[in-house]
């Protein structure tokens, strides 16, 4: 539809139109329908032009962060960009860091900022921020539009610049009297951008250099992430048969989850700090690492010079700048994931490469025996429901019916990744890179826009998910089913956890001691509140949540001290990693880990 | 990738749209990184095509400087990256100006030296001098120190600017469209 709106616009002379008439116009001829935002004084105009048509749908949130994140998980569950409106001043800075947490996921956001008009910028007006001189080192590009000549083109361009290569998040800062001018709307056919031009595909002769490489690798591992996921569902489909010609085993980032489905046999589920055991000793151990879309980030190396020392490296990344950034490889090849992927399945099949069958064999053995440790066990016995337990049943539950998963941040966040199998991309939001407690119901509220009639499910925190509980309004009011599934610990888990690890037990200030009463708040809000206290209710619980056809909060109150392994402490190395409760007190960490996040 | 842990110095030119924030832009990535800025210039050099020059020195071991390179070349509004350090020799030259006050013998001294390299006097009182001299920075940084203990009074440097040698440009120039 948006298609043949942009042919039959570019045929047509400029039409003139207000400043606000031409952003809803924009909006609609790339193809958005629905945004997510709160009003004000400086957006006044958009309002007004937004009440006067019906084709685009606005999402009132109760915060300016929530709009962010809601636009995130709409972008992230439908790969589509998200969008944002917000007034000048608070409203911008509410959104900061929603676009800080787009910024490092690499998620596509048009952020659309009232501003004071254009003769008051400066002048400490009333809600002025300085939106752009704040924004830019958290978004991937911004703008201040001061004529009204510039305003379509630097939509359709801001819409460009967000989805094309490395996506991100894009803020666009509108004057009030810019909205009320009148000017020309051009359609996104005619906007081309000035030098932004994103390399796709690799350069031939290092395609040919890769097969080389992967073909003579005798413990080869990809190690792939959120660039195939950024990339679109073909990329990951495109992942899993590569992944399947080659018979090599495939680990996945934090990210990268649903970039090849968890049922493979060939997959050895997340790596990184509190990723599996088989994985991470397959980067240690590996002696060709092939990474495609990930960003060798601080949770998934450990200590820098102990990281997968022997392996000879090829990366994939559509981002010059992440390559050779932490970790320094043989073999760095700009381009799409997909696009690349594309690339190395031809070149294999052409070239008739075939893996070290016997050396394959011998590998896969050390990794089967490494499975065989089974690192995510854990004993569920009695009426305390154990964390681990919650989000296995929870999965096993609902697996049937592919339902989109957001968390917050915490213990809960790293399980869900554990115990949560994701079969396609596109199914999974979390908060990666910025680590934002609060993330999850927003991300949750958007995704559920995108799908209405499938099962939004938010994995959370009794802490995070008080960051942006204000939202089960939103959910409320615009009737989106969604699920709050809380395992509940009563603990900031994951600091507890850090703080019996390196500050000998002195549990400050991680305990919630007046937490609200769940139940009655979902009641409070119009939710479903629902609660197990017991192993034995958990199955109950679930089922009656999956039913209910409104937003229900479920608590799922759980052993308040387990922790959550394996887990790699700061500063250690992969073959370091903790499995248990044993090994925290043989392994200590040390003292440069110590100063480590 | 080899890693080569020595840290040298490199002048990187950067062409960019001539467009509000840019330089914000490009001093922000040096900050919020880590990456430390030895001198940097910046002017609108194709009028057209409001295009604008950023040179910039910087230093760093080699794996830093690809990702000052790498950095730079993901801001939105930049064209175009050129090491000049390491895609060959290359022409860098830097202006000072730098006021001297005194009477007598120390103004003989002050023209002799002016003289030697090659100074500029550019205004003139009875008890002053402001010299104009072009060069590398080293050679300015010489002629300060000799003019110190004659009456230096204040210095004003440019920072510096550089191309390559030889005929082929960094980028093409359009012709306005
Ligand atoms: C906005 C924000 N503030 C602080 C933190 C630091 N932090 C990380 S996890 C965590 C505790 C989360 O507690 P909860 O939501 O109950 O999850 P649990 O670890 O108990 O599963 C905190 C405070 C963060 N990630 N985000
Ligand atoms: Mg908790």
């Amino acid at each position: 539809m948006a298609q043949q709106r942009t042919a039959a616009k570019a045929a047509e002379p400029a039409q003139r139109m207000t400043g606000a008439e031409i952003i809803i116009k924009a909006l609609l001829d790339q193809g958005v329908e629905v945004m997510f935002g709160y009003p004000g004084g400086a957006v006044l105009p958009i309002y007004d032009a937004l009440f006067k048509q019906n084709a685009l749908r606005h999402v009132l949130v109760r915060h300016e962060q929530a709009a962010v994140h809601s636009a995130e998980g709409y972008a992230r569950s439908t790969g589509k960009v998200g969008v944002v409106l917000v007034t000048s001043g608070p409203g911008a800075t509410n959104a900061v860091t929603g676009l800080t947490d787009a910024l490092m996921d690499s998620i596509p956001v048009v952020c659309l900022t009232g501003q004071v008009p254009t003769h008051l910028i400066g002048n400490d007006a009333f809600q002025e921020a300085d939106t752009t001189g704040i924004t830019r080192p958290c978004t991937k590009h911004n703008y201040l539009v001061k004529d009204i000549n510039d305003l379509a083109r630097t939509m359709h361009e801001a819409f460009y610049v967000a989805r094309s290569g490395r996506p991100g998040p894009v803020v666009i800062d509108l004057p009030k009297d810019i909205q009320f001018a009148e000017g020309p709307y051009e359609g996104p056919a005619n906007v081309r951008h000035r030098t932004y031009r994103p390399q796709m595909a690799a350069d031939p002769a290092l395609i040919e250099r890769a097969i080389d490489l992967i073909a003579a690798a005798k413990k080869p591992v990809f190690y792939c992430g959120g660039g195939v996921i950024n990339s679109g569902p073909e990329a990951s489909e495109l992942l899993t048969q590569f992944v399947r010609q080659t018979g090599y085993p495939c680990t996945l980032t934090l990210m990268g989850l649903g970039a090849i489905p968890a049922s493979d046999p060939l997959f050895l589920g997340m790596l990184g700090m509190h990723g599996t055991y088989q994985a991470n000793l397959a980067m240690h151990e590996a002696d060709v690492m092939i990474n495609i879309g990930a960003r060798f980030d601080d949770r998934i190396t450990g200590r820098l010079n102990a990281f997968s020392p022997n392996s000879r490296k090829i990366h994939v990344d559509i981002d010059p700048s992440s390559i050779n950034k932490n970790v320094p490889v043989e073999l760095g090849i700009v381009g799409d994931c997909g696009t690349v992927l594309k690339q190395l399945i031809e070149a294999w099949k052409r070239r008739k490469a075939k893996p070290d069958g016997k050396a394959l064999k011998e590998w896969w053995k050390k990794i089967e025996d490494w499975r065989a440790r089974d690192c995510l066990r854990f004993n569920q016995s009695g009426d305390i429901i154990k964390p681990q337990h919650a989000i296995k049943r929870l999965y096993e539950l609902t697996r049937d019916k592919a339902p989109f998963i957001t968390t917050e941040v915490g213990q809960h966040q790293m399980w869900a990744a554990q115990f949560f199998g994701f079969e396609k991309p596109n199914h999974w939001m979390t908060s990666g890179g910025l680590g934002t407690m609060g993330y999850g119901l927003p991300a949750a509220i958007g995704v559920q826009m995108a799908h209405p009639d499938k099962l939004v499910v938010d994995i959370a925190g009794e802490a995070s998910i008080l960051m942006n509980i204000q939202e089960l309004s939103t959910a409320v009011q615009h009737r989106l089913p969604i699920k709050i599934f809380i395992v509940n610990n009563q603990w900031m888990g994951m600091v507890r956890q850090w703080q019996e690890l390196l500050h000998g037990g002195r549990y400050s200030e991680s305990y919630t001691e007046a937490l609200p009463d769940f139940v009655k708040l979902a009641d409070a809000f119009g939710c479903v509140g629902l609660r197990a206290t017991k192993a034995g209710e958990l199955d109950k619980v679930i089922k009656e949540m999956i039913k209910a056809d409104r937003p229900v909060v479920v608590d799922i109150h759980v052993d308040k001290t387990e922790n959550c392994f394996p887990m790699i402490p700061s500063g250690a190395a992969h073959n370091e990693m903790l499995l248990g409760p044993a090994d925290e007190a043989k392994k200590p960490v040390s003292e440069e880990g110590m100063v480590l996040v | 990738m080899t890693i080569d842990k020595t840290i040298r110095r490199h002048t990187i030119a950067v062409i960019v749209d001539n467009e509000p924030g840019i330089l914000a832009r490009v001093v922000g990535m040096f900050s919020g990184r880590g990456y430390n800025i030895e001198s940097l210039t910046v002017a609108e050099v194709d009028a057209h095509q409001h295009l604008s020059r950023i040179t910039v020195v910087t230093s760093g071991t080699e794996m830093i400087i690809e990702q000052i390179k790498n950095q730079l070349g993901r801001l939105v509004p930049v064209h175009k990256v050129a090491d000049l350090t390491s895609e060959g020799p290359h022409v860098e030259r830097e202006l000072l100006l730098v006021k001297v006050a005194g009477v007598g013998d120390h103004r003989v001294e002050c023209l002799r030296i002016a003289d030697i390299f090659r100074a500029r006097v550019v205004d003139s009182t009875t008890e002053s001098f402001v010299f104009e001299v072009t060069g590398a920075s080293e050679k300015l940084s010489a002629f300060i120190s000799l003019m110190e203990p004659l009456g230096l009074i204040e210095v004003s440097r440019t920072g510096v600017v550089a191309i390559a040698r030889g005929s082929a440009a960094i980028m093409k120039r359009g012709a306005g469209n």
